[in-house]
């Protein structure tokens, strides 16, 4: 800690940052835009000017640039002396000669961080009376408009984009006042973190294209903190809603989890929500019409009565993607015995393996942001840009962290980002990415690894067994093999901070073993590896905890116990067996009873449809890939028909007598029934003050103090206001009544505070500027890797792999765009889906004729188009996950191919 | 499609750099002493020769006001506008020459002969004005000499 004076203020200061940090740290205002904090400093835009006094006699001062000041003890700066005002209002007003000062059309208007320095830094009127330079835009794809003219030249998209990011088909071209911040030429920005440039861009040059289809100013949207529903790794985002429909889906800062930014299929993949397909009212199956027809409330209750009359036995499937305590709800009115997780018994096995090995230890498990810090990263099978994207950013920052140590060593400070980028070169950590397909992180990679699962599984163990040669050995590795394996490990052996990725992706069980016995072996070795594993869905881990009994066994039992009535909790089956064997589950069943938001093959076979909310419309939470347990809350209130699933299951189970417990009704109450059940789960009621919970006496508003239109907005159908929805679930209110001030941090729904309205707010919701959030960052685990267990070491080893002669080994291809279910309805997701496609080794591919070729999968024909890779292993075939003309969800498989 | 002879010089250059993404101003010079500009193509050509993107090329490319990435006459007048040049008359000349070629700074005249750009101080400040046209430079410009000088270029 050292002092320092600011404008005669003495403070103690950790001299860990810059001077504008640490200054924003301590909660004064100073403004700035080039400077990020995820980014670092390189003093081109000259807003932060301080002065800087030499000593106690310098009375006069210099001006410097507070980003690039290294904090000193003993420093005696001025942020408030009125020559350096002046030039931070000469500044901006320079910054501002060819800017069209077009407020009122820009969507960045009254969240612009642009907007807030010139008012902060008092450049009132325009003198400029001259001609302002003006460009052309670019289509740059479905998700990002571009505005040229708005820009100041801070540099910090190309800067995000290129070297935080690692996309390349971005860049800054020109000079002098004509800069141009853009792509080569017009087309669509390749990388997957692009949604992020509409927050790092301080003005609205780079805006979200979805948000515009529909847009509103962020204080007319009402807000609620929520967790993207889109892969395990449960990043924190913010819905923005307003008549009835969600606007926006922006970052919600967690120290934790995804520091300030999210991935473009979270950012995007929200119009599911606002789809025509989406469930509004119950549907129950007319029996003369035998089509889904609208039914009111009461209907649904009396199904279910009629059923419940007969004493009737239920059996429940649940869902990777439904909260805990709709998971936990459903089991509660089937029974435990006759609950179900609703995925497959390959993907099941795989996450209760990999939650197995999270437990064991002795590896520690970081969280997402922390894996920034590892020095050396070894990927086992897993594509993370495709099946986890956030962690694929989260790896590119880790390979910078061996490099690193050359500026620390030179005393220039990481926060430096010029410098630091300049000594580093081509500099990178030891990365080594050992994964069937091509990757978008092999430009980073020291080595990569071509090979089916099994062979990579293999390799991975031959590490573990050079590392520490108790682990068991793998024979009939060639000399490469041998080689890579050595390299490896010396390199894992070698480095301060070791992490091993893996994940269930390849669906294959060996490559999680293999990357537990790494850790194992590297721990026996005294280090303290770290180890971070991938899970299919966003609550996989959660639901995992629940139950371990799977979809294949449910059907088993289906098909062998007499069942009443069918369950299915926010699933759609065909989506994770195969088309007969869900058929054959439906056809047992008289009574299909289906809880979904959207119309699919799995509601097209219900009886009765409930429609239930989707993420923007229940509360919930889940437990993400890491064991963390994250609330999110609902965004609006969508009417009298549209509950939690878990609230329309409860009021079944109160309404026919079955709880014989407690109440049921809020959410409160559904927590405690949980963490009743599950006693291991109980982090989840500490996740966030209850409903009860109040400052002041007063709700935490999800509507900002200057809502607009609220006495008028609905006045089409009521001339007067009607009463605003009550929230009995969360200490939240759902209009903009309630405590102003900062809430507590799991209820952050809007970063906002007085003089700073755009996202660049979060500086004053942070601890420490880039640390975590006041009263810490919210989501707790629910468990801990145990780090000093001696868990023994997997000894399977499995056979290499052996290319056959007739038929082809499947396994599944990811993409960000295209594998998940609900993002593709977003227009512009299901634009970059890729359209069907066979992936073939380019040798192999060469024995078939045609550029397309016929499948043979589970007794189905299907013609693809051949892809070629000469990197792809030789006897298998990759078929793209998830594609809505595919459905196939069988892997892996062996399949015949001919053409 | 990059010549044969561009390849090799570009290839002569690279050999240089510890990589050779380095070399790219220099292929962006060879290529433009071959065409006297850089089209698109040859952005993207030279993105592939040297295993870049075209963004990056473009990047810097369009960075230095020399290399033209639109065509130019066969010679190319850069008039200097900067201080010394202006003290001393430069604007005279210009209106001169737009006079005579019939064209606006940053154009080119219909046979397509000259190109009329400005450029911010040659070095030559002792002489002001100053032009250069092509690699030859001409200092005390006056309206007279200017007739002389594009004379020789015809
Ligand atoms: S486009 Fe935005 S982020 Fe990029 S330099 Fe301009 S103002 Fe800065
Ligand atoms: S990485 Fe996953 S959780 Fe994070 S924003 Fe992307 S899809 Fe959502
Ligand atoms: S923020 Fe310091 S110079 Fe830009
Ligand atoms: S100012 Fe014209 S040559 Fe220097």
């Amino acid at each position: 800690m050292v002092k320092i004076t600011i404008d005669g203020n003495v403070y103690e200061v950790d001299p860990k940052d810059n001077l504008l940090q640490t200054i924003l740290s301590l909660g004064l205002d100073l403004p700035y835009f080039c400077w990020h904090p995820a980014l670092g400093s390189v003093g081109s835009c000259r807003q932060c000017a301080v002065k800087k006094y030499s000593g106690e006699d310098d009375q006069k001062g210099r001006i410097v640039m507070a980003c690039m000041e290294p904090v000193v003890d003993g420093m005696r700066i001025s942020v408030n002396d009125p020559e350096v005002k002046d030039f931070r209002a000469n500044i901006i007003e320079l910054l501002m000669t060819n800017h069209p000062h077009d407020c009122p059309v820009c969507d960045e208007g009254g969240e612009c961080h642009l907007q807030d320095v010139t008012l902060m830094s008092g450049h009132n009127y325009r003198q400029f009376d001259f001609n302002k330079r003006t460009h052309n835009n670019q289509y740059l794809g479905p998700f990002i408009n571009h505005e040229m003219n708005r820009c100041i030249q801070c540099y910090r998209c190309v800067r995000f984009y290129r070297e935080y990011a690692g996309g390349r088909d971005f860049n800054v071209f020109s000079s002098r006042n004509r800069v141009f911040f853009g792509r080569y030429e017009d087309g669509v920005l390749e990388n997957e973190f692009s949604g992020n440039l509409a927050e790092v861009c301080p003005t609205g040059v780079f805006t979200d294209k979805t948000y515009k289809q529909h847009f509103t100013r962020k204080w007319d949207l009402t807000t609620a903190p929520s967790i993207c529903h889109n892969c395990s790794l449960g990043c924190n985002i913010i819905a923005g809603e307003r008549y009835g429909t969600i606007r926006r889906i922006a970052s919600r800062y967690n120290g934790k989890v995804n520091g300030y930014f999210i991935c473009d299929r979270g950012r995007f993949g929200y119009e599911y929500v606002n789809s025509d397909q989406r469930i509004r009212e119950p549907l129950r199956r007319g029996q003369a019409s035998g089509r889904l027809e609208p039914v009111d409330r009461e209907t649904v209750f009396n199904y279910f009565k009629k059923i419940f009359d007969k004493k009737p036995r239920l059996l429940g499937i649940g869902s990777p993607k439904a909260s805990l305590e709709s998971n936990h709800a459903l089991q509660m009115l089937v029974g435990k015995e006759n609950f179900f997780a609703g995925v497959s018994a390959v993907e099941h096995q795989l996450t209760l393996k990999a939650i197995q090995i999270l437990k064991e230890g002795p590896a520690e498990v970081p969280s997402l942001r922390e894996t920034e810090k590892a020095d050396t990263v070894l990927i086992l099978g897993e594509d993370v840009t495709n099946t986890a994207p956030m962690l694929a950013l989260s790896l590119r920052q880790a390979s910078r962290q061996k490099p690193m140590e050359l500026p620390i060593k030179m005393n220039v400070p990481t926060w430096h980002e010029m410098a630091v980028l300049e000594l580093m070169q081509d500099e990178r950590s030891p990365f080594f990415v050992l994964t069937p397909t091509e990757t978008k992180l092999d430009d980073i990679a020291t080595a990569v690894y071509r090979n089916a699962p099994d062979n990579i599984a293999r390799l991975a163990h031959a590490v573990a067994h050079y590392i520490d040669s108790a682990a068991p050995e793998v024979e009939n590795l060639s000399e490469e093999e041998t080689e890579l394996v050595k390299q490896i490990a010396e390199n894992l052996l070698s480095s301060k901070q070791p992490l091993i990725v893996s994940g269930t992706s390849c669906l294959n069980e060996s490559l999680l073993e293999a990357a537990a016995n790494i850790t194992r072996a590297l721990k026996k070795r005294q280090k303290s590896p770290w180890i971070f594993l991938t899970v299919p869905e966003a609550n996989s881990v959660g639901l995992a905890l629940l139950d371990e009994k799977d979809l294949n066994q449910a059907i088993e039992k289906a098909l062998s116990d007499s069942y009443d009535a069918l369950i299915i909790l926010e699933n759609d089956l065909y989506r994770r067996i195969e088309e007969d064997k869900a058929n054959k589950l439906f056809d047992a069943f008289e009574h299909v009873i289906v809880l979904h938001y959207l119309h699919n093959s799995t509601t097209d076979k219900a009886n009765l449809v409930v429609p239930v909310g989707p993420f923007s419309e229940s509360d919930g939470t889940l437990v993400n890939n890491e064991g963390r347990a994250q609330r999110f809350y609902q965004v609006f209130y969508p009417g009298d028909s549209v509950k939690e699933s878990w609230r329309w299951l409860g009021q079944i189970i109160t309404g026919h007598g079955l709880n014989g417990r407690s109440e049921l009704s809020k959410l409160d109450d559904f927590i405690e029934a949980l963490v009743r059940d599950f006693p291991e789960l109980k982090a989840v009621k500490d996740l966030a003050p209850n409903a009860d919970f109040r400052i002041a006496g007063q709700k935490i508003p999800r509507q900002s103090h200057r809502y607009s239109g609220r006495t008028s907005m609905n006045a089409n159908v009521n001339v007067s206001e009607p009463k605003p929805p009550e929230d009995e679930d969360s200490p939240m209110s759902f209009t903009m009544e309630g405590y102003q001030g900062m809430p507590p941090s799991p209820f952050i729904s809007r970063f906002w505070y007085p003089g700073w309205n755009s996202v660049q707010a979060v500086n004053k919701f942070q601890i420490e500027v880039g640390g975590a959030l006041r009263g810490g960052d919210p989501g707790l685990r629910v468990f801990e890797p145990q780090t000093d267990s001696d868990a023994p070491y997997y000894t399977r080893i499995p056979e290499a792999f052996k290319p056959q002669k007739d038929q082809w080994f499947a396994i599944p291809v990811f993409h960000i765009f295209g594998s998940d279910e609900l993002s593709i309805y977003t227009p512009g997701v299901a634009e970059l889906a890729p359209k069907p496609y066979l992936l073939l080794n380019q040798k192999d591919a060469e024995s078939f004729s045609g550029e397309k070729v016929n499948v043979l999968l589970d007794g189905k024909q299907i013609e693809l188009t051949v892809k070629t890779s000469s990197s792809f292993p030789s006897g298998m075939v990759g078929i793209p996950f998830g594609l809505p003309e595919m459905k196939i969800f069988k892997f892996p498989n062996w399949v015949k191919i001919s053409g | 499609m990059l010549s044969d002879k561009e390849r090799t010089e570009i290839e002569e250059h690279s050999r240089h750099y510890p990589r050779k993404q380095a070399a790219v101003i220099e292929a962006l010079k060879v290529v433009q002493s071959h065409r006297g500009y850089v089209s698109d193509e040859n952005v993207k050509d030279i993105a592939e020769f040297l295993e870049m993107t075209p963004d990056e090329v473009d990047s810097v490319a369009t960075f230095y006001n020399l290399i033209f990435r639109k065509p130019v006459g066969e010679h190319v007048i850069l008039l200097c506008d900067s201080v010394s040049c202006w003290i001393m008359g430069y604007e005279t000349i210009m209106d001169h020459l737009r006079a005579k070629l019939k064209i606006e700074p940053g154009q080119t005249t219909e046979d397509g002969k000259f190109t009329l750009l400005t450029i911010p101080c040659l070095g030559a400040c002792d002489r002001a004005p100053a032009m250069m046209i092509d690699n030859d430079l001409h200092g005390n410009l006056t309206v007279q000499k200017i007739d002389e000088i594009l004379k020789k270029y015809k």
